[in-house]
């Protein structure tokens, strides 16, 4: 049995478990205290605990000084007490001494009505800047391309230093110098673009302020859209669908797909496509290229290459095992490359003047897409990518009214997908995919059941053996970067024994996203939309992504044999090389 | 990039580092019974061998050790003790602490500045000197106090500043 203790909040006596903090006994009490720098995500086991930013201080009675609510442990008989005017007091000072040293120009801060200093000083009642004094001053960090770091803007809360460094173990950001002269960034202060960060985007999803945001794109967007001699076409990622619909009010795990696709041609895309194609050719090209590696002997585990977080992580942490991922493309490049050879012949237009935007429930996508590798005679394979996020400030910005939006669907050729697609954006969802199509191939049979329940969860790293008739594939899964580098480190001493792995960078996968709405502490979003991606994948009437009939289509009249095609492997393959570590 | 970026720069100052040191440092690693904690140790004694931290010495250290480079890096910035810049030969600390100001720290601070030509905090070209603030040092009945390497000068006066000196130019003649 649990060992408990009784504690009394304003008046009201809780029992809680012994390990509680006050604040977490204030939240069995129904008793609101504020919080800033603290986070707790549960799935994710991530808990930021600095009590750095001092605006959840309680009274104790029997204690001189006030205590930090989110990291002071309960004892049995303790008296608390939250709203004592002292309390109140401190608790507004802690925000007021904070705004002394952030800029106030909140009116156009890209995290305006999202910043959760903002919304705190509204809470508070802040109304005046008290306290005027010496202000630190640095200069914006714009030198990579996915990842913005505004020092001014930092409160030194240190969740994105957690998330960096326990979450994904990339070790970029850290706190630097002591006092007032207090930084948080990578070592000696180095340009992110000079470190090893993979730009997976937890520490924007976890940033409560702009201090870290994505590289904003939404202006190149339009400015593509207006241009008359200019084809742009758009694809949206699985993952976007399910997530979309939050900022505009509505229902975490609210399925928006064909409101998505109307919006999108609202907003002037000459053609409103899905990754979800590319997905379903991804897996046209991983299973088969499972199967090669399988048959000949070629390197196992193999591992999934769709996540280019992932990617970066294995070329700078692993650089002994760059052999390992498939060399697929990721599936908006596959989808991008497709657009400028395929679709541009098969429509007449030049793929130079061909615009291939991705939204991206994703930032790293943004610094994929500009590898010089994925690209056709200096074209790259996409041009633009923006998040979730900067859609619904696009979509916002054009004034179209997102809920009264009629469903309507994709446009075709490439605008047809399977179930399989879908699940690409959950942890577990590469790979149920790439079995789906491994199974028929290998065992020439029809797969009735399509769901492997084995692999689905949220669990950080998983194992399952998938039966294909006799031959036993046993498969590794792991979300976020820190239980992928667990899964490498048993890869390389030969303790692992797996012939697929799927590895995402984020948590949850795609659908937790760096460039995905923000979850603001509340990981019970990030599970609704993993339930809502296998309900829409359901909802599919084609659930395997070789009964796809345009991806069948597309390799019939363009692509060859999958993975062994000509065409196939020089237009969707890539390759990874080891890179420097700082 | 940038060039404003580079908080911290690489050092005129540097010079190129003798293998001799790194495989000192390497030595002491091997030594220990586990690197488990042992960040602060190492950075002790790297910058005994070194006389300072350099970026590329730090980043040694979070390899061998296993740590993240931001981290060494963020341990390093974060005590005074620890130094990324190479010190003078001769490390002058003058006190600036209660006692030590009221009876003129200041001024002596200011005297070593005009006869050293370097600022507080900065090294002499020849890389003899180095001039830093302490606040009290604990021993505030001699004050104003200074104290040059293990050496420590109680009561000194201003004038005084120039003979201190000499004691150690001196020393490179001899």
């Amino acid at each position: 049995m649990k060992e408990t203790v009784k504690v009394t909040i304003n008046d009201k006596e809780v029992e809680v478990p012994r390990e509680y903090t006050i604040l977490n006994a204030a939240v069995e009490a129904g008793i609101k205290i504020p919080t800033l720098c603290h986070l707790d995500l549960h799935d994710l086991k991530m808990v930021n605990r600095t009590a750095s930013c001092r605006v959840c201080m309680v009274e104790v009675e029997q204690r001189p000084n006030l205590a930090p609510a989110c990291a002071t442990p309960v004892n049995d008989g303790m008296v608390i007490r939250t709203d004592s005017l002292r309390a109140i007091r401190a608790r507004r000072m802690a925000v007021e001494l904070l705004l002394s040293n952030h800029p106030t120009d909140c009116l156009i801060c890209q995290r305006n009505l999202r910043c959760e200093l903002q919304a705190l000083a509204k809470e508070l009642n802040v109304r005046e800047i008290k306290y005027t004094g010496k202000r630190n001053k640095y200069h914006l960090d714009t030198s990579s391309q996915a990842v913005i770091k505004n020092q001014d803007k930092c409160i030194l809360c240190r969740r994105c230093e957690t998330a960096c460094n326990e979450i994904q173990t990339c070790g970029i950001l850290s706190a630097l110098n002591r006092g007032f002269d207090t930084i948080v960034g990578p070592a000696f202060n180095l340009p992110m673009a000079e470190t090893s960060c993979t730009y997976c985007g937890q520490c924007v999803a976890v940033c409560p302020t702009a201090a870290l945001t994505e590289v904003f794109h939404t202006h190149k967007v339009w400015e593509e859209l207006h241009k008359p001699d200019k084809y742009v076409v758009v694809q949206v990622a699985p993952a976007i669908r399910v997530a979309l619909g939050e900022l505009f009010g509505m229902e975490p795990g609210t399925i928006v797909t064909g409101k998505l696709a109307a919006a999108l041609r609202r907003m002037g895309f000459d053609q409103v496509y899905d990754t979800e194609f590319g997905a379903d050719v991804t897996i046209m090209e991983e299973a088969k290229e499972l199967i090669h590696r399988l048959e000949n002997g070629g390197r196992l585990p193999m591992l999934t290459s769709c996540c280019p977080a992932w990617v970066s992580f294995i070329e700078h942490q692993f650089p002994d095992m760059v052999d390992v991922p498939s060399t697929c493309k990721s599936p908006h490049i596959m989808f991008g490359t497709i657009a400028k050879t395929y679709l541009a012949e098969k429509m007449g237009i030049d793929p130079k003047k061909m615009v291939v935007v991705s939204v991206m429930p994703c930032v790293t996508k943004k610094a994929e897409a500009a590898r010089t590798e994925l690209s056709i005679d200096d074209n790259d394979n996409v041009d633009i990518v923006i998040t979730t996020r900067e859609l619904g400030d696009m979509l916002k910005e054009a004034g179209i009214d997102f809920d009264k939006l009629p469903d309507e669907d994709f446009d075709h050729p490439l605008g047809e997908s399977t179930g399989a697609a879908t699940i690409f954006g959950t942890t577990g969802g590469v790979i149920e995919a790439a079995m789906r199509t491994a199974y028929e191939w290998i065992t020439g049979e029809t797969l009735e059941k399509v769901d492997f329940k084995q692999l689905r969860g949220m669990k950080g790293i998983r194992e399952a053996t998938v039966d294909l008739k006799g031959q036993e594939i046993k498969i590794g899964i792991a979300h976020g970067l820190g239980n992928a580098r667990q899964m490498l480190e048993d890869i390389r001493n030969g303790k692992s024994e797996f012939h697929a792995i799927e590895i995402m960078a984020c948590p949850g996968g795609c659908i937790g996203g760096g460039g995905q709405p923000y979850h603001y502490g509340n990981d019970e979003i990030v599970k609704k939309r993993q339930e809502a991606i296998y309900k829409e994948d359901e909802r599919k009437s084609i659930r395997k992504s070789h009964e796809n009939p345009e991806v069948i289509k597309l390799y019939e009249e363009y692509l060859g044999e999958p993975y062994y095609g000509e065409r196939a492997h020089n237009l969707l393959h890539t390759k990874f090389e080891a890179k420097e570590r700082i | 990039m940038p060039e404003e970026l580079r908080v911290k720069g690489k050092n005129n100052n540097e010079k190129p580092i003798p293998k001799e040191h790194y495989e000192e440092l390497e030595r002491y690693i091997d030594s220990l019974p586990s690197l488990e904690g042992r960040l602060i140790q190492v950075l002790h004694r790297a910058q005994d061998i070194f006389g300072y931290l350099p970026r590329d010495v730090q980043l040694f250290i979070a390899r061998r050790l296993g740590l993240a480079g931001a981290k060494v890096n963020g341990v390093v910035t974060f005590y005074t003790y620890f130094t990324e810049e190479p010190r003078g030969e001769y490390v002058i600390n003058i006190c600036t602490g209660t006692a030590c100001f009221v009876k003129g720290g200041n001024k002596l601070l200011e005297e070593f500045e005009n006869k050293l030509k370097v600022s507080v905090g900065d090294t002499t070209e020849d890389r003899k000197f180095t001039l830093k603030d302490v606040r009290c040092v604990g021993a505030c009945g001699l004050a104003p106090l200074v104290v040059i390497n293990d050496k420590v000068y109680g009561r000194v006066k201003p004038e005084e500043v120039e003979g201190i000196l000499s004691e150690y130019r001196q020393e490179v003649l001899q």
